[in-house]
Formats: structure tokens, C-alpha cells, sequence
């Protein structure tokens, strides 16, 4: 590494390519069409090319690369769920991602923290011995500790919340981690684009070409492309693209929205969620803390803020952690969050031929982005449904198949 | 602040109503196929648009109909049902 800056320090001119190759147009056709050019699209790319050969593939994304809710998450990557089946997929993606640094040549500033999900009632501790008891069964480290394990965690922190929320206990799980989230999407989408896969940005999908059943094309603000497979990973954007094809979803849209303070020196290592008080927060290695709240009330397909968000949330953070009080908030924003009903994602085949789903990622996404790409992959390639994903296809809720994900975060269970 | 007019009660801080959903008119039970039914108690329209809600203003327990520009937030109207003309 080293050597290679000496190279940046001595060249007059930028001495390598930048992280992707600009394409002036679009080919008339590609075997594989991905909307939208986030995390899952542009590791459902990478894994295309990496896994399975297929580099004829075109990445479109409306705006920038993880200008969505890549970029808008609060990168908190765990796989302590509740469900067999979250339990297991959730899993596999944190295995994939202790290795993406080396494998992308990137630093994504995978940090393994440790986290902790606060318990402030009885039913709460119920719930958190259950989803340890689940996750113990598939082999992943999660345990019920009791309040001085906390204190012990994050001395800072004042365990009887205020008064009126005291903690009882919490699930840890020490392999919760935090990565810095757009270099995740860039991470992907350079080695997508080494391997001959093209990404083409502000492009946006405008129509999508079904004949007799089967996907034919794709219309985008710079032309018609021809293809047989779409892969629809664009978060809150879904409920437009199915409408483009004629497929109804569960799917609604309410805003998440984040906030982070000013840096600080790091004094939190541990990362915390309580869904009583609606919190989660983590130190980011630039020193922020990063914090969250639950879903907006209502639907909004847009990314506004409120003021009540930071209110709200900075009230409860404060009862958590007094010493706070003078520290300032500096950004906030929102994501769309394509929420289902039962919290588990909506992947793989839909009834239209060639249109696969990447969505319902709600607020869970940005963890299961590794896992997303490789199963996505290996579903397009071999047009079957991957066993990871099997129990989040579209056709559970016609046969009320449902999954019932309670260890999902940011909504009220 | 963001602000809702309850038709009752007069314009009031959104943070007193509860949003309920879109207005879906249900499949008659009796004669509808089981897929008609599960798509009306799954499906929805998540697509942005001007939409027909149910709101209730919870001190008051109004429940009311609000159209509204889902993309937008923006509150084109609201009515007691069977107000709509």
C-alpha cells in the first residue's frame, strides 16, 4: 500500500482509473439488467460475474452509487434474529463480511463491536431469552447478560434510564459490527466493474417490456435495452417498479430517518438498540455517534425530515446517557424503508418470467447486503429460488406462509 | 410542526392523529376466491400518489378520511366519511 501512494505522490496525473468505468451508452442488449445501484444491486452484480461467469450486465441506477439507503442506514451489521430462517440467513452475510476488506482491496472500516439489545421490562427479557435460545441453536453468539455485564460494557451509561425505564438485562451479541457504508456499494461496484459488468448512473428505468408472461426489455431515460432478467433491488422504490410489470406486493413505504452527532473522542464501543426507547446508537470510527429511532407514523414516499425525529430521540438518548446533554447534532436525514408485514424480506421469482425481487429491506438491509448479491446471483443464474431465501418469496402471503421476523429493528413489535 | 385538520376539532399538531391506512374496499367473503382475499388482507399500493386515508384524531376518537399527497406530504383535504361531495 505504501508504494502505491509513492505512485499517487510522484504522477502528475491521476495514476489509476477511477473506482468505475463511465460507459457513454447503453448496449442494445444484456443478459442481465439490475435496477438499481446500490449495495444488493452492485453485489448481486459482483457475485454474477465472481460466482457464476455472467458479465454481460447492466447496473442502472437513477441518482448516484449508495446515494440510497446504502448511504442512509446506520450500518449496524448482526445476525441475532429471531426466525430459523433470518437466523440463518443473516448469518451467512456476517461470515461474508469479515473477509469483503480484503477481498475488495478497500478498507470498509469493519469494526466488530459487540451489541447489545436492551431489555427494560419483563416481556422484554422473555423475548431476548427466546431469541438467544434460537440463536444458540444455530451456533451464533448471543446470550442473555445482566445489567452489570451492561454497566460493565458502558460504565457512561445510566441504567435506570431516567428512572422510569429501568434495564433488566440485554441479548449480547459479540460478533454486531458497524462498517462505513458507501464504501460498501463502491467496494462492490468496482469489482463488479472489473469484471465486465457495466454501471451506468443517472439512468432510471421508465417501462418495463413484458410479452406473454416473460420480461423482454427495459426502458430507461437513455433508451430501450433488450434482456430476459431484471433484478429489482431499489428499496423504497419498489412498489413503482412492480407497478411497471403488473405485480401487487405487500409492499409499503414509511421514512426511517438517522441522525449523528459531532465527533467525539471514542468513548462507546459497544453498539446499543433499546426498543423501548427507540433508540440505537454506535460510535462511528470518525468518532460520531449514530443514532436511530423507529419508522416515521405514516407513509411518505420521500425523504424528508422532521424536527420531531431529533426531539424525540435526543430526549430518550439523554435518558440513557445525561452527559450528553451538550453535545450537538449535526445531520439528520431519511431513507424509504419497503416494509412487510411479517419484516422478512420479499426475494427471488415473481410471476413474470425473468423479474426477480430484491426487496421488502424495509429497515435490514444494509447488514444482509453480501448475502443479498450471492443469493440473488445464484437465483438468476440457475432460475431457482437459493435454500437461504426459500422462505422470503412473494408467493408466502397467498398461501399465509408468513415468516413473523420480531427480531427486526425500528418497528414495534 | 406538521399539522392535520381534524374535521371535528379543527387544525391540530399531526402528533395527536394516527394514520390507519388506505381506504381498500373489501372483497365480499363469501364469494370471493381465497387469492382475492389474501390479496386484499396483504396487498397494498405503495406507490406514491393522492391517496384516500384513514385518520383518527385519538383525544377526540374522530375518525375521518384525508386525502393526501403521499410523495409530497401535503394534505389535499379531509372529510367525515360520507362527507365526500
Amino acid at each position: 500500500m505504501p508504494w502505491r501512494l509513492l505512485r499517487f505522490g510522484l504522477s502528475k496525473s491521476h495514476p489509476e482509473p477511477r473506482m468505475f468505468t463511465t460507459h457513454d451508452t447503453l448496449k442494445p442488449s444484456y443478459d442481465v439488467v439490475i435496477i438499481g445501484g446500490g449495495g444488493h444491486g452492485l453485489a448481486s452484480a459482483y457475485y454474477l460475474a465472481r460466482d457464476h461467469g455472467i458479465t454481460n450486465v447492466a447496473v442502472l441506477e437513477k441518482g448516484y452509487i449508495g446515494g440510497g439507503n446504502t448511504g442512509r442506514n446506520t450500518t449496524i451489521i448482526r445476525s441475532n434474529y429471531l426466525t430459523p430462517e433470518g437466523v440463518k440467513f443473516y448469518d451467512k452475510s456476517v461470515q461474508l463480511w469479515q473477509d469483503l476488506s480484503t477481498e475488495f482491496d478497500l478498507n470498509l472500516f469493519f469494526s466488530t463491536r459487540g451489541h447489545f439489545t436492551l431489555a427494560h421490562t419483563d416481556s422484554a427479557m422473555r423475548t431476548m431469552r427466546w431469541r438467544a435460545e434460537v440463536n444458540k441453536h444455530y451456533g451464533i453468539a448471543s446470550e442473555v447478560v445482566g445489567p452489570e455485564d451492561v454497566k460493565r460494557a458502558t460504565p457512561q451509561m445510566d441504567l435506570s434510564c431516567g428512572g422510569h425505564a429501568p434495564i433488566q438485562g440485554a441479548l449480547y451479541h459479540a460478533p454486531g459490527a458497524v462498517a462505513r457504508h458507501d464504501a460498501v456499494a463502491w467496494g462492490y461496484g468496482r469489482g463488479a466493474d472489473m469484471r465486465g459488468a457495466e454501471i451506468h448512473q443517472q439512468t432510471a428505468v421508465t417501462g418495463i417490456e413484458v410479452k406473454g408472461g416473460k420480461v423482454v426489455g427495459v426502458h430507461t431515460t437513455r433508451g430501450f435495452i433488450a434482456t430476459n432478467k431484471v433484478i429489482c433491488a431499489v428499496a423504497g422504490f419498489t412498489p413503482r417498479i412492480t407497478d411497471m410489470v403488473g405485480i401487487k406486493t405487500p409492499i409499503y413505504i414509511h421514512p426511517l430517518q438517522a441522525m449523528v452527532s459531532e465527533p467525539m473522542k471514542p468513548w462507546l464501543d459497544s453498539i446499543l438498540v433499546s426498543g423501548s426507547l427507540h433508540i440505537y446508537v454506535s460510535q462511528s470510527s470518525r468518532g460520531e455517534l449514530v443514532m436511530g429511532a423507529s419508522l416515521d407514523p405514516y407513509e411518505v414516499q420521500s425523504t424528508r425530515s422532521t424536527l420531531d425525529f431529533p426531539e424525540g430521540l435526543s430526549a430518550h438518548l439523554l435518558d440513557m446517557f445525561p452527559f450528553l446533554s451538550h453535545v450537538k447534532v449535526v445531520r439528520q436525514w431519511a431513507g424509504m424503508a419497503d416494509m412487510t408485514p411479517d419484516f422478512a424480506p420479499i426475494m427471488g421469482m415473481t410471476p413474470v418470467e425473468g423479474f426477480y425481487l430484491d426487496s421488502g429491506w424495509g429497515t435490514w438491509g444494509f447488514k444482509a447486503t453480501p448475502v443479498c448479491g450471492k443469493t440473488m446471483a445464484w437465483t438468476v443464474a440457475n432460475d431457482k429460488p437459493h435454500e437461504l431465501i426459500t422462505g422470503f418469496s412473494l408467493d408466502r402471503f397467498r398461501n399465509y406462509a408468513l415468516t413473523g421476523e420480531k427480531g427486526a429493528a425500528s418497528v414495534g413489535h | 410542526m406538521k399539522l392535520m385538520t381534524c374535521p371535528v376539532n379543527g387544525t391540530r399538531p399531526v402528533s395527536e392523529f394516527v394514520y390507519w391506512g388506505e381506504i381498500r374496499p373489501m372483497p365480499d367473503p363469501d364469494t370471493c376466491s381465497d387469492d382475492e382475499w389474501a390479496a386484499y388482507v396483504f396487498n397494498r399500493n405503495g406507490a406514491p400518489g393522492v391517496k384516500k386515508e384513514w385518520w383518527c384524531h385519538t383525544p377526540s376518537n374522530t375518525w375521518f378520511i384525508a386525502e393526501r399527497d403521499t410523495e409530497k406530504d401535503f394534505v389535499l383535504r379531509t372529510y367525515l366519511y360520507g362527507d365526500d361531495r
